[in-house]
């Protein structure tokens, strides 16, 4: 009896110091975090499209900072040790009605803000940011784009304060172009895109990725559509069929995306389709009624990563019943916290300046922001539309199937250069 | 020479059965505008809204009872809705003249339109069409055609059809008949011409919620979608010219035809130009305008009909009575 | 101002020095210029220069719709090609290839305002009533079709931007801080506004008005409707450009919804909430527009239903809008009987406040369970908080809300019969004053 109450005695013990072990390492993985940036709470400020036709990927996407950011916080993705707190903007996929969030947001004393559904709104907070800080010094404001691939805001129109987060079209387009000349069954394609910056760069730089590496490909047809108001393809579809096209390839994303699958099922077209935006919010539902899709994606992330990263997507999916694609926020938490740590601060003008020719830890490996214009420098990866399997079991949208990785780019090979002339604050 | 001719005639044949379910769509929606227009005088600005509202009453009743009873039972509640808003709301302004009867059918919109968001959300809803309609019907030279937009027409075919029996065969259409020219003399006879009025407009209520149902599904059901299909219908109403049903079909077919293949025709005034072998440069006059492609200017085609119309056929292509 | 005279007596004649114009325009003037002295933020500053715009739009608007009759549905075209042209005049100053001063841009939007006020009104003006609402609901809706289809101009989905500190700067003014903007805003409010005034008085603007009120009866005094229609929609559209100019410099990006149906909705909106029968009444409707848009989107989500209630009851009850309301109140009060009214304004007040806030409660819970139901199930509201899970909140609110409604009708039918009363009184005082004289 008197054995066991040591026996047991000595196991309360063991446990609290474990515990107090346990707690020591965890506190001990914030104690590296500087003391100026330790503890602190930074609002960022997300003027994203919240309503409209575009609606539910920026919810998605608000929800997935915030998630993120939760998860990351007592990890070694997060050294500055900070607390992020992301608050909603509705921009309404509207440049200017965009603008007229991020006065209301640097009114608000924001000086961090995120955006990246629409490279036309980029473009235009892009401009504003600029003019705000050249205007209000002490009130500077950091962009965070992590999803507008418009190669002019990292080439003519690059600044200081904008970092982009997303490997843009130039780097797409070279990975696709590149993986698309090793298959003999791509001869006669067809581009149909939104009609605006994004759509008309992913014209221009497939055209001329193509032609440098297989000169026999036929560019059949293009269209441009107004982008978020199609609401039948159908017309577009008929077009495609008569033009005797054997492969599609859109830069397409949201409503737009889903909407032209639709139709493509309706209309019962069998035809290769490339795509950059086949996991966002309504597609994979709108390929899985579908049957024999042969789909093949560029993006800077798949569906089956192993570890934590896909635990953090199964957790995701549990909380919201919906998928964790923007695998760009992470990058954002993990880049500013680690500028923050670096700059020993959280004033924007010296994050800035410690976040350019930065390296760090990303799900992806390292990445590095690339100083001359503020492109982050990661791997890519071509993946397909395939069934889950036991060894890849990610149910995209709980269709049954995924986006399995069939091709990885490492970050050298994906890099294209820049013209960017940077102006950089005194 | 016979594979193009193949192509071409799917691409003709696809297109035109797309365009003519398309334009039935908007005839089921223009119907009942022009009816309240010619019994009332009142352009219901509101009209776009009913549509929005039959498609959100549908997802929601589908989603509990299913698809079959929200078709009957959606237009009903939207209809009740149109009666009820004449009876309370537009009657006290019809004696203040047109420019406020426009106006609160206006306000009437725009409070729709925050309801749906209101209860409904901001973005799209989740109305699918039914598995047993889901799926092609034919297929026309490897492109198939979906059952539904099949469904879609027969269900414009018969309401126009049961709604032009109702007014040329039974009483109460005579009545209605009447009340379009002669309110005055028809309410000196004795009927009850406000409750006719009521009947109008909460059946051109119901055939826009009931065009809701059956549109928001194979188009998406979303807030915007009464600002997107508005001024389409207005434009329709009056290039058929105000007051005719026959003008609103033969318009909304129009419509919908050229709205869909316009889409597909690539040509432009410099590719007729360039076959009668006249070539432009970039630094010819007007070469802008003359570079655009017909698949380009698709958007504002029927605007651009609105336009034309009232500038050399004010009536309207087939309209009794001037506005 | 349009107001009655009631007898010749009632009404003071200032002579040689019209002492009232003075002293109001004076007024105006001096509020004009000292209030970024009373508002010095940032945002107060931007929310005036925004106020000076809409309420140039506002006056323009109200040429067509309170003065000329004109329902327009598309009258964001006008000040919306102003703010293009503008835009392109800025960034040609920008580029050196044009050589105006800032403070000239938004003449430059005036003129484009006019020129395409008179290339489209040609087609506009010769249709009246509904059809003429139809015509420029189409030519609204094609104008901003034709937004992606010229990228050139109109600039795509991206729109134009620029930056309006360009050119020479004359005594060191850019215009790039807030304060310089507004003051020159300011400017262009008072003369425009004092311009417009100016066209109510001249013959064409009460010719214009009678055009509204029987255009047959115009037509047999030998005047053209359709000329005057015209010539009143051209200026119309001057003011609407200057004012989109101003907006141009103001925000430094003009898109494809600076012309749409939408915008011209807004200026409709509270133009008539403002009050169209009265000069004035764009000018509260202005003011209304920018406070309700910055400030009471902040309050609530659901602002912008409040505001379809109250145009719909507005449209039904008060179709003079809100000045139309002060005018008849302060009639009652000129004949000393507003003292009368008070008690059933203080129900009306009360039991509208009460039902309002009953409804609130449920529409923000509502909106909480939507939007932020990731974040739990309590929501913070007029410093309360409540639980939206609760049942017994949802019953309180809507028992709340039809009490509320209740008490109003029945203190509405008490008031309605008061006013009655009390406007027989005023009509019998009228009649007694004019036998007196």
């Amino acid at each position: 009896m008197k054995f066991s109450l040591k026996i047991v005695a000595a196991c309360a013990v063991l446990l609290c110091q474990y515990s107090t072990f346990a707690q020591a390492q965890a506190t001990a993985k914030v104690a590296k975090a500087p003391a100026e940036t330790s503890g602190k709470l930074i609002k960022v400020a997300m003027i994203e499209g919240l309503s409209g036709p575009f609606g539910p990927v920026g919810q998605n996407q608000l929800k997935s900072y915030q998630f993120v950011a939760d998860r990351l916080a007592n990890t070694d993705k997060n050294p500055a040790g900070v607390k992020f707190e992301f608050v909603p903007f509705d921009s309404k996929s509207s440049p200017q009605e965009a603008l007229v969030q991020l006065k209301a947001a640097t009114d608000q004393g924001f000086r961090y803000i995120t955006q990246g559904n629409g490279s036309a709104v980029a473009g235009a907070l892009s401009d504003a940011v600029a003019k705000h800080n050249e205007r209000n010094p002490g009130k500077e404001v950091i962009f965070l784009n992590y999803a507008a691939v418009d190669p002019a805001l990292t080439n003519e129109r690059c600044n200081f304060w904008h970092f982009r987060l997303d490997a843009d079209t130039s780097m797409k387009m070279e990975a696709l172009t590149s993986f698309m000349k090793d298959d003999p069954k791509v001869k006669n394609i067809y581009l149909i895109n939104q009609n605006y910056s994004h759509g008309h760069q992913v014209v221009k730089y497939f055209k001329e990725g193509i032609a440098r590496k297989r000169t026999d490909v036929k560019i059949v047809g293009e269209d441009l559509h107004p982008i978020g108001q199609v609401k039948d393809f159908s017309p577009y579809i008929a077009k495609i069929k008569a033009s005797g096209a054997d492969t599609v390839l859109t830069g397409n994303w949201g409503t737009d995306m889903t909407l032209l699958v639709k139709a493509m099922n309706d209309a019962g077209m069998k035809i290769a389709l490339y795509v950059y935006y086949g996991g966002v919010s309504g597609t994979p539902t709108a390929l899985a009624q579908g049957s024999d899709w042969n789909v093949s994606q560029i993006a800077i992330s798949h569906s089956n990563f192993s570890g934590d990263e896909q635990a953090l997507r199964n957790e995701f999916k549990k909380k919201f019943n919906d998928d964790y694609y923007t695998f760009q926020t992470y990058s954002a938490v993990a880049m500013l916290s680690q500028g923050m740590a670096n700059a020993k601060s959280i004033d924007p003008v010296k994050v800035a300046a410690a976040m350019e020719d930065m390296t760090f830890k990303n799900y992806n490996g390292e990445v590095k922001m690339r100083k001359t214009d503020h492109q982050l420098q990661q791997p890519l990866f071509i993946s397909k539309w395939t069934k889950a399997t036991a060894k890849d079991p990610y149910s995209e949208e709980n269709t049954g199937f995924n986006f399995a990785n069939v091709k990885t780019i490492p970050a050298y090979v994906a890099s294209t250069p820049t013209s960017c002339q940077m102006k950089r604050p005194s | 020479m016979c594979a193009s001719f193949f192509v071409i005639m799917e691409f003709f044949t696809i297109s035109l059965l797309n365009s003519i379910s398309y334009g039935l769509l908007l005839f089921m929606l223009s119907s009942g505008l022009t009816l309240i227009f010619s019994m009332m005088g009142v352009l219901n600005f509101a009209h776009a809204s009913f549509y929005m509202l039959g498609a959100f009453f549908a997802f929601t009743i589908a989603k509990l009872i299913g698809f079959w009873p929200a078709l009957i039972l959606a237009p009903v509640l939207v209809g009740l809705i149109g009666a009820g808003f004449e009876r309370y709301f537009l009657r006290k302004v019809h004696a203040l003249g047109h420019v406020p009867e426009l106006l609160i059918t206006f306000g009437l919109a725009f409070l729709l339109l925050e309801l749906v968001q209101l209860i409904w959300g901001r973005t799209s809803v989740d109305y699918r069409i039914p598995p047993e309609l889901d799926g092609p019907l034919f297929t026309v030279y490897g492109t198939q055609f979906p059952i539904y937009k099949a469904f879609m027409m027969m269900m414009a075919l018969l309401m126009l059809a049961s709604v032009g029996w109702l007014i040329k065969r039974t009483r109460i259409g005579l009545v209605i008949q009447a009340a379009l020219t002669h309110p005055e003399t028809v309410e000196a006879l004795g009927h009850n011409v406000p409750r006719v009025f009521m009947l109008v407009f909460g059946g051109g209520a119901a055939l826009a919620g009931l065009a809701g149902v059956i549109g928001g599904n194979a188009f998406v059901t979303e807030p915007g979608m009464a600002a997107a299909v508005g001024p389409v219908i207005f434009v329709v109403v009056v290039v058929g010219g105000l007051g005719s049903l026959a003008g609103a079909f033969l318009a909304s077919l129009l419509i919908g035809i050229v709205q869909t293949f316009s889409v597909g025709i690539d040509a432009s005034l410099l590719s007729a130009l360039a076959s009668m072998n006249m070539v432009l440069t970039p630094d010819t006059f007007g070469y802008q305008v003359l570079s655009l492609k017909v698949s380009q200017i698709a958007p504002i085609m029927p605007f651009l009909f609105l336009v034309l119309i009232l500038i050399f056929r004010p009536k309207g292509l087939m309209g009794k009575r001037e506005g | 101002m349009a107001s009655k005279h009631s007898s010749s007596s009632q009404v003071y004649k200032f002579e040689p020095i019209n002492v009232g114009r003075w002293l109001i325009w004076g007024l105006f003037a001096l509020v004009l210029i000292s209030a970024p002295l009373v508002f010095t933020s940032s945002l107060g500053q931007m929310i005036l220069t925004q106020m000076g715009i809409v309420i140039i739009i506002c006056l323009s608007y109200n040429i067509l719709l309170g003065q000329g009759g004109m329902l327009s549905f598309g009258h964001a075209v006008y000040s919306g090609l102003g703010s293009f042209v503008a835009m392109h005049t800025l960034n040609a100053i920008t580029a050196g290839s044009f050589l105006l001063p800032v403070s000239l841009v938004p003449l430059v939007g005036g003129l484009a305002g006019l020129f395409f006020a008179a290339l489209f009104g040609s087609v506009t003006v010769k249709t009246a009533g509904t059809p003429f609402a139809m015509i420029t609901l189409g030519i609204g809706e094609l104008i901003w079709a034709m937004s992606l289809i010229f990228p050139g101009f109109f600039g795509g989905e991206a729109g134009v931007s620029g930056n309006r500190i360009a050119g020479s700067s004359s005594f060191g003014i850019t215009f790039g801080p807030q304060i310089q903007l507004y003051y020159l805003s300011a400017f262009y409010l008072f003369i425009c506004t004092a311009l417009m005034f100016a066209f109510t008085r001249t013959p064409l603007g009460r010719i214009l008005n009678a055009v509204r009120d029987n255009p047959e009866r115009v037509e047999f005094v030998g005047y053209d409707t359709e000329r005057v229609r015209y010539i009143a929609f051209m200026v119309a559209g001057f003011f609407a450009g200057i004012g989109g100019a101003i907006a141009a410099l103001h925000f430094e990006i003009v898109t494809s919804e600076n012309v749409s149906g939408a915008r011209s909705t807004v200026y409709l909106l509270w133009t008539f909430l403002g009050g169209a029968t009265f000069f004035f009444g764009a000018i509260i409707g202005g003011v209304m527009a920018v406070l309700a848009f910055v400030m009471f989107s902040e309050l609530t989500k659901a602002w912008l239903l409040y505001l379809g209630l109250l145009f719909l009851f507005m449209v039904m009850y008060a179709p003079g809008g809100f000045a139309g309301l002060i005018m008849m109140n302060l009639r009652v009060a000129a004949f000393g009987f507003l003292r009368k009214l008070w008690v059933s304004y203080l129900a009306l007040g009360v039991t509208a406040m009460v039902a309002l806030l009953g409804a609130s409660v449920m529409i923000e819970m509502i909106y909480h369970l939507q939007f932020d139901g990731a974040l739990g199930d309590e929501l913070k509201f007029l410093s309360m908080t409540f639980n939206a899970k609760n049942f017994d909140i949802w019953f309180g609110s809507g028992f709340l809300m039809l009490t509320g409604l209740g008490l109003f009708e029945l203190c509405r039918k008490q008031f309605l019969q008061e006013w009655g009363e009390i406007q027989e009184d005023i009509e019998n005082e009228i009649k007694r004053r004019q036998a007196l004289s």
